[in-house]
Parts: C-alpha cells; sequence; structure tokens
C-alpha cells in the first residue's frame, strides 16, 4: 500500500471531486484522521492476493432483469413536490457551463 | 392491558379477544411517547394523527373478522426508511424537510399487514454510526443508563422497542446497526440474509453491505416480522428469488445435536472480560440444552474492519452524490462531519492511482472473508460470537477518536461482507447493562437462528428484564 | 514531415425501447411536457433502485453483432461518479472493463466497443429574475444509450461522413434507433490528432456538432489548424473544443484544468449478466437483412442496377415498398425494372400510397393508349426548342426543371401520353442535344 499521508492539498482534491465544501476546521482535522484511517488498513498488505478473484457481490444472483413494459410514471406535482426552486414544470439550479 | 408486557403475538391476541383495541393500544404507546421520549430522544418524527386514523381503520378490520398478521399493530420505522407523506431524514439536516412521494417496499408490505406507523425513529445520521450518538436531531439515551449509548445506527428503533414505546421496529444493518443497539438494548435484533428483504425506498448506505432488519421483543416476533418483510421484490434487482422460510412454525423445532462453531478470532485481544465471560455462560447454557460446541477459525477475521472500512465508505460517497438540493432536500453543505469524512474516504480509497491499492484489495480480501464462513458452514451449523467488544459505553466515550468508534464493529462486519444472516439475542446483564449473543449462519438460514435464539429466549428470559 | 490524421468516432444512440434502462417510465418521451416521465429511479430519489431492461441489452448485442464485435458473454454494469445536475444520482450507470460488445469492424474502420448506459435529464439555459439559470427536465434520464466507440481508424472528413451515413443505416435497418441528430436520438463526438506512424500522444475532443456537415467541417478545419501549430514547431494542446456555426471554425471548451477522475467501480445494486451461446446466437439470427445484403439481393433477384439498387435500400420503408409492389406487380406481368425506374424518376411519396393503389396506376398507365412514336417526338422537340433556359437548366444539374416541361408535353398530347413516357424522351432527347 502506498504511503498513507493524507495531505491539505489531498484533502482540497477530494473535496472537488466530491462536490463538498470543507470549513477550515475540516481542513485542519481531516488530513490527520483520514491518514490514521488510512494507516490502519496496512494491514491488507500482509495478505498475498494475486491470484484471488475480487468478489463484488454475495448474491451469486445473475440476469435479474426485466420486460419492456412502461407502467405509469409519478404526477408532475409529485415530482416537484420537494424542490425548493422550480419554475413551471421544470427544476432550477445556478447556469452551468457546457459539460 | 399493561403495554410494556406486551409482545406482537400477546398483542394481536387481545387484539382478536377484543382485551382491547387497536385505538386503546396506539393512544398507550402515544402516552409512553410524551411520558419517555424527551428523556431517551428515540423519536424523530411522532405521527400522532395518522397512527389515530389507522387505528379506527384497524378496529374497524377487526371488527368485521379481518385477519392480518399485523393488523392494528403499532411499529416504528427507523428514519431512512421512505414513508410516503411522512417526513423522513435519515437524521440529517439535509433532509430535514424531506416528505417522501413514495413508501419503500418493506414499509407497503408491513401496511398490508395490518400495521400502523407510530413514529420514525432517530438514528445516527445516514447510519453513520455504532452508538447514536451522531444525529443531526440529538443522541439517544439507553434506557438502561441514560448515560451510555443505546448502540447505533438502528439506536432510535432499539430504544422504542427496549423502552415499551413501540412493539417493534425496522432498522438497517450494514455493519451491526441492528445487532448492536439490539444488545445495547436487550431486545432481539436480526440481520437478515443480504438479498432476503428488499431494500427499496431505503435510504442507501453501502449498496452491497445494507441489510433490512428489525428489532423485537422476543424471537417468535421477529420471525413473524421476517415472513412479511422478506421475499423477492421487482423493485430491487438483487433480492433473491429463494422461497421465504416458515420462520415461525419451526421455532419450537429441537435444537439437540446442532453443531455450533465457537471462531478463536472473536475471543481474543480487545474483547472485554465481563462480556467474554456473559457470552461463555451463554455458551453453557446451549450446552446444556444438548448442542455440540467446537473450536473454529476465520482465519481473516482479523482483516475484516479493513476491508469493511474501505467497501464501506466508497459505496456511501457514491450513494450521498444524489443529495444536491436541487430535486429536494438542501445542500451539501447542510452534510455533518461523519458524512463528510465517510464521503471523503470513499472518494479517495476508489479514485485514480489508489483504487488498486485500496478498493481492489478489499474486494479480494472480502473473498477471502466469504470463503472462510463458507469452508466452516461445511462443519458447523451456526456460530456464537459476542456482539461487540465491550458493555454499552458512556456517551462521549468514543466520540472523539473517529478509528475508536469503528472499532466496535469488529465482531458485526464479518456477516455484512459475507452477506450471512446473524441475530443478537439477550444473554443477560453485568452491571444492570445489557447484551446480546451473536448467533451467525450460512445464507437463508434464518429459521435456524430463530431456533437456537428462542430456545435459549425460552430457557433464560431475559427479555422479562425492562429497563427501570 | 508528413503528417497522418487520425480520427476516432464516439456515438451516442438512444434506443428505441418502450420503457427507460432502468425503471419503467415510458421512454417515449419526445415532445412531452416536462418531468412528466420520470419516476424515483430516473428522478434519482432516496431509496430507488435501478432494475435493467433485457430488450435494451438484446438491442446493444445485436448493433454489436452488426459490427461484427465480439460479445461478452460475461459482463455487468458500473458505476461512472461525476457532478452535474442532469445527472440525478450523481453517477451514471455504464459500462467500464467489460462491455458488452468489443473489438468489432465496420467499414474497415475498427469498432473497440459498444456498450450500454443511461441518458442524462435535459439542460436549457435561460434567465430567470435577472439571474442566469439551467432549467432541467428528467425525461430523457434514465433512456437506454448505446455507445459505440470506434479506433482512431478513420483518415479523413469524407470517410468519417461517409462511415456515419453506413453507421446510421445500418442502424435504421435494425429498428433499433432512428439516429434523428435533431431529435437528439444520436449524438456524436469527434476525437482528432496528427502525427507520424504511431498513434500521437494528444488529442483534440470536438463536441456538440448537430450534423454530418459539421462533422466533415469541424474536421477538415482542425486539420487544418493541427497543421499550422504543428508548422509553427509547436504541438496542439489536449482539450475539448466545440463548432462554430457562424465563425465556421472551433472554438475551445476549456472547463476544467484536471481530468475528470471517474472512480468507476462496479454497480452493486445490478447482478451481473451471463449469456450462453444460444442465447447470443439466437440475436445474431434475429438480425433482419442490412443494406448491403439488400442490395446485392435487389441486384440479382431483380436485375437492378446497382445504383437502383442502392437508391431502393437506403432505407427500410422504401425497399419493402418496392418489394411489395414487384410482388404484385410480378402477377400483372409488370417489369420489376420497370417498377424501380418509376418509383425512382417520379419521387413517389410512398406513405402517402399504398402498394396496391401504385401498382394499379401503372398498369392503368400501361393499358392508355399509346401515342404514336412520331407525333410525341415532334411535340416533345417542339416544347423542347420553345423552352431553351429550362433545358440550360436542365444541363446545368437543375432535374427537377424537367417537370414543367412534362407538363408541357403533356399538355401538348391532352394527357394521351403519360408523364413517364414524356420525360424519358424529353430526357433522351435533352442527353443527345
Amino acid at each position: 500500500m502506498k504511503n498513507s499521508k493524507i495531505t491539505k492539498e489531498n484533502i482540497k482534491h477530494l473535496s472537488n471531486l466530491a462536490n463538498l465544501k470543507l470549513t477550515d476546521k475540516d481542513l485542519d482535522k481531516f488530513p490527520k484522521q483520514l491518514s490514521e484511517i488510512l494507516d490502519y488498513f496496512k494491514s491488507l498488505d500482509q495478505l498475498d492476493t494475486k491470484e484471488i478473484e475480487p468478489i463484488a457481490q454475495t448474491t451469486g444472483l445473475e440476469n435479474l432483469t426485466r420486460g419492456d413494459k412502461p407502467e405509469k410514471s409519478l404526477d408532475s406535482d409529485q415530482v416537484l413536490s420537494n424542490a425548493k426552486n422550480k419554475h413551471k414544470s421544470f427544476f432550477v439550479t445556478k447556469a452551468v457551463l457546457e459539460k | 392491558m399493561n403495554i410494556n408486557e406486551l409482545t406482537i403475538i400477546k398483542a394481536r391476541e387481545g387484539l382478536e379477544k377484543k382485551e382491547f383495541s387497536s385505538m386503546e393500544l396506539t393512544k398507550a404507546f402515544l402516552k409512553e411517547i410524551k411520558e419517555k421520549d424527551s428523556k431517551l430522544n428515540a423519536f424523530i418524527t411522532v405521527c400522532e394523527k395518522e397512527a389515530l386514523l389507522e387505528a379506527q381503520k384497524g378496529d374497524k378490520l377487526i371488527k368485521e373478522g379481518v385477519k392480518k398478521p399485523l393488523l392494528g399493530i403499532p411499529i416504528v420505522f427507523k428514519d431512512n426508511f421512505l414513508t410516503k407523506g411522512i417526513r423522513t431524514t435519515a437524521a440529517s439536516k439535509v433532509l430535514d424537510d424531506y416528505i417522501p412521494v413514495y413508501n419503500a417496499t418493506v414499509v407497503k408490505r408491513l401496511k398490508e399487514a395490518g400495521a400502523i406507523i407510530l413514529g420514525k425513529a432517530n438514528m445516527d445520521a445516514w447510519a453513520h454510526g455504532s452508538s447514536g450518538e451522531t444525529s443531526d436531531f440529538g443522541v439517544t439515551k439507553n434506557p438502561y443508563d441514560n448515560s451510555r449509548v443505546p448502540g447505533g445506527s438502528s439506536s432510535g428503533p432499539a430504544v422504542a422497542v427496549s423502552s415499551g414505546m413501540a412493539l417493534a421496529a425496522t432498522g438497517t444493518d450494514t455493519g451491526g446497526s441492528v445487532r448492536l443497539p439490539g444488545s445495547f438494548c436487550n431486545v432481539v435484533g436480526l440481520k437478515p440474509t443480504y438479498g432476503r428483504v428488499s431494500r427499496y425506498g431505503i435510504i442507501a448506505m453501502a449498496s452491497s453491505l445494507d441489510s433490512i432488519g428489525h428489532l423485537t421483543k422476543t424471537v417468535a416476533d421477529s420471525a413473524l416480522f421476517l415472513s412479511i418483510t422478506a421475499g423477492q421484490d421487482r423493485f430491487d434487482a438483487t433480492t433473491s428469488p429463494n422461497p421465504v422460510g416458515d420462520y415461525q412454525n419451526n421455532l419450537q423445532k429441537g435444537i439437540k445435536g446442532l453443531k455450533i462453531g465457537i471462531p478463536k478470532e472473536y475471543f481474543q485481544e480487545g474483547l472485554d472480560k465481563d462480556v467474554k465471560n456473559k457470552v461463555q455462560e451463554a455458551i453453557n447454557e446451549f450446552e446444556k440444552m444438548g448442542v455440540k460446541i467446537e473450536e473454529v477459525s476465520l482465519p481473516h477475521t482479523k482483516y475484516a474492519l479493513a476491508v469493511y472500512y474501505i467497501i464501506q465508505p466508497a459505496e456511501v460517497s457514491s450513494n450521498l452524490a444524489r443529495y444536491d438540493g436541487i430535486r429536494y432536500g438542501s445542500g451539501r453543505e447542510m452534510f455533518a462531519d461523519e458524512a463528510k469524512r465517510r464521503i471523503m474516504l470513499g472518494t479517495f480509497t476508489l479514485s485514480s492511482g489508489y483504487w488498486e491499492a485500496y478498493y481492489l484489495k478489499a474486494m479480494k480480501v472480502r473473498a477471502l472473508i466469504k470463503k472462510d464462513f463458507d469452508k466452516v458452514f461445511e462443519k458447523v451449523d451456526a456460530l456464537f460470537t459476542p456482539v461487540s467488544p465491550t458493555l454499552p459505553f458512556k456517551i462521549g466515550e468514543k466520540t472523539a477518536d473517529p478509528l475508536k468508534m469503528y472499532l466496535s464493529d469488529i465482531y458485526t462486519v464479518t456477516a455484512n461482507l459475507a452477506g450471512i444472516p446473524g441475530i443478537s439475542v439477550p444473554a443477560g446483564f453485568v452491571n444492570n447493562l445489557p447484551l446480546g449473543l451473536q448467533i451467525l449462519g450460512p445464507h437463508f438460514s434464518e429459521d435456524l437462528l430463530f431456533r437456537l435464539a428462542y430456545h435459549y429466549e425460552q430457557k433464560t428470559e431475559f427479555y422479562k428484564k425492562k429497563a427501570v | 514531415m508528413k503528417l497522418k490524421t487520425y480520427i476516432g468516432l464516439e456515438i451516442h444512440i438512444e434506443l428505441e425501447t418502450n420503457s427507460k434502462m432502468f425503471c419503467r417510465c415510458s421512454a417515449d418521451y419526445f415532445g412531452s411536457k416536462p418531468n412528466t416521465h420520470v419516476c424515483p429511479v430516473c428522478l434519482g430519489l432516496p431509496g430507488a433502485l435501478p432494475v435493467p431492461n433485457k430488450k435494451a441489452i438484446e438491442l446493444t448485442i445485436m448493433v454489436g453483432q452488426a459490427l461484427n464485435c465480439q460479445v461478452n458473454s460475461f459482463s455487468k454494469f458500473d458505476r461512472k461518479n461525476y457532478f452535474y445536475p442532469d445527472l440525478p444520482k450523481g453517477y451514471q450507470i455504464s459500462q467500464y472493463d467489460i462491455p458488452f460488445c468489443e473489438n468489432g469492424e465496420f467499414m474497415d474502420i475498427g469498432i473497440t466497443r459498444a456498450h450500454l448506459e443511461e441518458d442524462t435529464a435535459k439542460l436549457t439555459h435561460t434567465n430567470l429574475e435577472d439571474k442566469e439559470v439551467s432549467l432541467i427536465d428528467f425525461n430523457r434520464s434514465g433512456v437506454p444509450l448505446l455507445e459505440i466507440v470506434t479506433e482512431p481508424d478513420i483518415k479523413t472528413s469524407k470517410q468519417a461522413k461517409e462511415f456515419l451515413k453506413k453507421l446510421t443505416q445500418t442502424i435504421r435497418y435494425l429498428g433499433v434507433s432512428d439516429c434523428d441528430m435533431e431529435k437528439g436520438s444520436m449524438r456524436l463526438e469527434v476525437n482528432i490528432s496528427l502525427g507520424g506512424d504511431k498513434l500521437p500522444d494528444y488529442k483534440v475532443e470536438l463536441k456538440n456538432l448537430n450534423s454530418f456537415r459539421f462533422v466533415e467541417k469541424s474536421i477538415e478545419y482542425e486539420t487544418k489548424r493541427h497543421l499550422e501549430i504543428f508548422k509553427d514547431g509547436k504541438k496542439p494542446i489536449q482539450e475539448t473544443r466545440g463548432w462554430d456555426e457562424k465563425k465556421q471554425r472551433s472554438f475551445s471548451q476549456r472547463t476544467k484544468e484536471e481530468a475528470q477522475d471517474y472512480r468507476y467501480f462496479p454497480e452493486p445494486d445490478i447482478p451481473p449478466i451471463r449469456l450462453d451461446k444460444k442465447e447470443i446466437e439466437k440475436i445474431k439470427n434475429s438480425i433482419p437483412e442490412l443494406p448491403e445484403q439488400k442490395k446485392d439481393r435487389f441486384m440479382e433477384y431483380y436485375g437492378l442496377s446497382e445504383y437502383n439498387a442502392l437508391l431502393l435500400t437506403e432505407n427500410i420503408k422504401k425497399a419493402d415498398f418496392f418489394e411489395q409492389v414487384a410482388d404484385l406487380g410480378s402477377k400483372e406481368k409488370i417489369e420489376a425494372k420497370k417498377i424501380a425506374n418509376i418509383l425512382i424518376n417520379r419521387k413517389v411519396n410512398i406513405s402517402k400510397i399504398s402498394p396496391k393503389e401504385f401498382i394499379k396506376d401503372i398498369s392503368n398507365e400501361n393499358k392508355k393508349p399509346q401515342f404514336t412514336g412520331d407525333g410525341l417526338d415532334k411535340i416533345a422537340k417542339i416544347v423542347l426548342q420553345n423552352n431553351q433556359e429550362v433545358v440550360e437548366e436542365i444541363k446545368k444539374g437543375k432535374e427537377t426543371a424537367i417537370e414543367f416541361l412534362v407538363g408541357q408535353v403533356m399538355k401538348e398530347t391532352k394527357g394521351q401520353v403519360s408523364p413517364n413516357q414524356a420525360r424519358e424522351i424529353l430526357r433522351e432527347k435533352i442527353k443527345s442535344s
């Protein structure tokens, strides 16, 4: 495992990826806290897992799909009922640049 | 009617025999809530109006002779279960004013069985916690000792049942969040096999680990509850087509001759002496009942917590991405510390340059942990372990150090990583503080877990000792 | 140094299924009132879970096979994590390392992969109460999207356009999508770079190209632009650019400095897909006759010229119409070749006439007394003489102008000649003049 020291820079980068605005307090305490937790993960390096297949699910299920018959959607008043910003039947957010 | 003595089964009997009405029952619980909850803080929302309305409807149906397994029974939902028209917050300020437009499948099934929604229970926000201290709506207290934690994250549900404010409560168990509060509050906490109960309409924490369980006073109640919630759901592609067991009718079947494994890795350094002794007492009781005990090994146990705290925050970081305040809720600045911490941790272990060393590695070790269980269940029918390394600890004792808090999960995360079921059944008291015995079994062995727990419970009757 | 052009395409195609990719909302959203085709799943509500659409998977595999891809018998979905208001869950369910189809080839261009994912919502930029805002409509969110990625084997703008024309024709033939760039059921991006014999270590991504013409023009513009930069001894910056049709140039759309880190991981809410050989064969066998095959068959069976066969097989509706008419015609001893000519020359609107009606018209015409050869010849000559300017226009390429002359001939012959005859003889005379 890599060097598990997390810096303030790392935290800033991660907060961008995670769309989180961190407070100064966060920026002060997160590097240490996260580094300690990552340190704890080092024990996994003791295991040789080269030949091991990773698992993402424990059910062993496969092919759980559905047919193509459409069903009723939500009523439009339900759809917008929890939005703080709406206009006619649209959700509204501050303008974004082209993707 | 002494509602403290009631279980679901006794209450159903009483309702059918017309000893009391659902209205009386519901009013009595609402009274308990009014009297006790200002101190215990187990509820975020109490649905007084809706509950009384449903009780009225229930009474009418009972009069007409309608038979439904939970008809007229007031229950509580952990506040990460979406209840249509009833505020659902996940105990976070982000969803402070969120009113769902649909019901979770489990909510639907329980309502169809006649259950009445008494209220939405407090929890660690987003189910991130093992103590019940991390709610944006205040700390929940242990009914046996108000200066101590009730366990989390299903803190409110466990306390509601334990303190006589409800007959049953739903919960979610991602790393022990039903079993641990069950143990700390002297109630039965069931974590079903992953995929046994639908996750649709329940605010996701870690998608491959979340198991939908419940807390009840007795094992028989737990079996009844599971027979309603279990079963494949067309809205959840991870639910199993395996037929639902006949949980209630198999409880009384004998347990003599069953082989129980005691995994040595769960009884090593870090386990409180008092807890160890109590669990040993429980094992002795089982031996007296004719169960065969043998020592087994789950060699990869010591890596489980690391694997869990890599995989779970990774999935959390992705599952919480939808909370951007645009379609519902408030903005992401409302996330409290623990949520932010887990999102950051998860984002890190998935990020480019690190995902192989952390996330991929964890997925591989997860396979090894699961294999440990597969192997051991070829030799024994079930396993007995402690639920937690300590007794219910003092409020504030572990909150300064996140890692210290994470270590509470050491004996419970393994079941979630492997997807197997587990139950916590009351196993006695140390200095008046409750603790539970954890029984683990292979996939879809809930009926076996119920059986073992039932016989032990009937012999020891620890559930009868109420909190003051 | 002679620089080679490396062009690859990334094409997104909305599949014409009845319901969305991961939920049961109707996928037929175009033109509907905003946010009326949504449910907890495609709206990204708390607690919602995806359940994959089997038909969408089958269509994806069918397209992959039509593109000669190898089908992965074991496949899965993955989460692609990023934030944008048109992405309700904050991640898109897509495919990362094990797509349904890969390593194919079409028109000598390598097909890297064809995979299945979900579409995003639609954003509209506007000004509300003096604030710049984006309005979001989630009707499109969750519609099945097929992503086709080509190898950078395309060398010219012309080749790119030809490839796209043939690809969309094939996909329409399969009945999988209408590939309408205006409606948005097809979107594409171009990756372009210049270099030597090895694949260059930079690439420019061209986005928001709304037509094949824009694709062609932007490629030509970029090629020149990169060449100029190389001539100056520099290297083009790796970036995203758009096409400005008004200014006839590309422009930089640099959004973020850092490359996106999508943090892919296997989708935990959806079990993997495992297909056996039989199922894969079944899908392959369900592929209808494709344009190339149909054209060849038309040439052989109906004796058509390649040119006519190409025109008639342009789209499946036209081809089917022709075959139905040819079938009816054979009973009336009307030659398929003649039917083909009429269909093509008269530019018949096949949506307004049935094959039965059409064949009836033709057989009626045949029964009409033919105007004698000499008489028709004389009239044709006169009409041409009197309308020299029109003849010039026709010679310059304005084909449609002939209809005026046809009308003149019809007038002179008092309708006793069929427009077909009139046109034929006029054409002959114009050609030989």
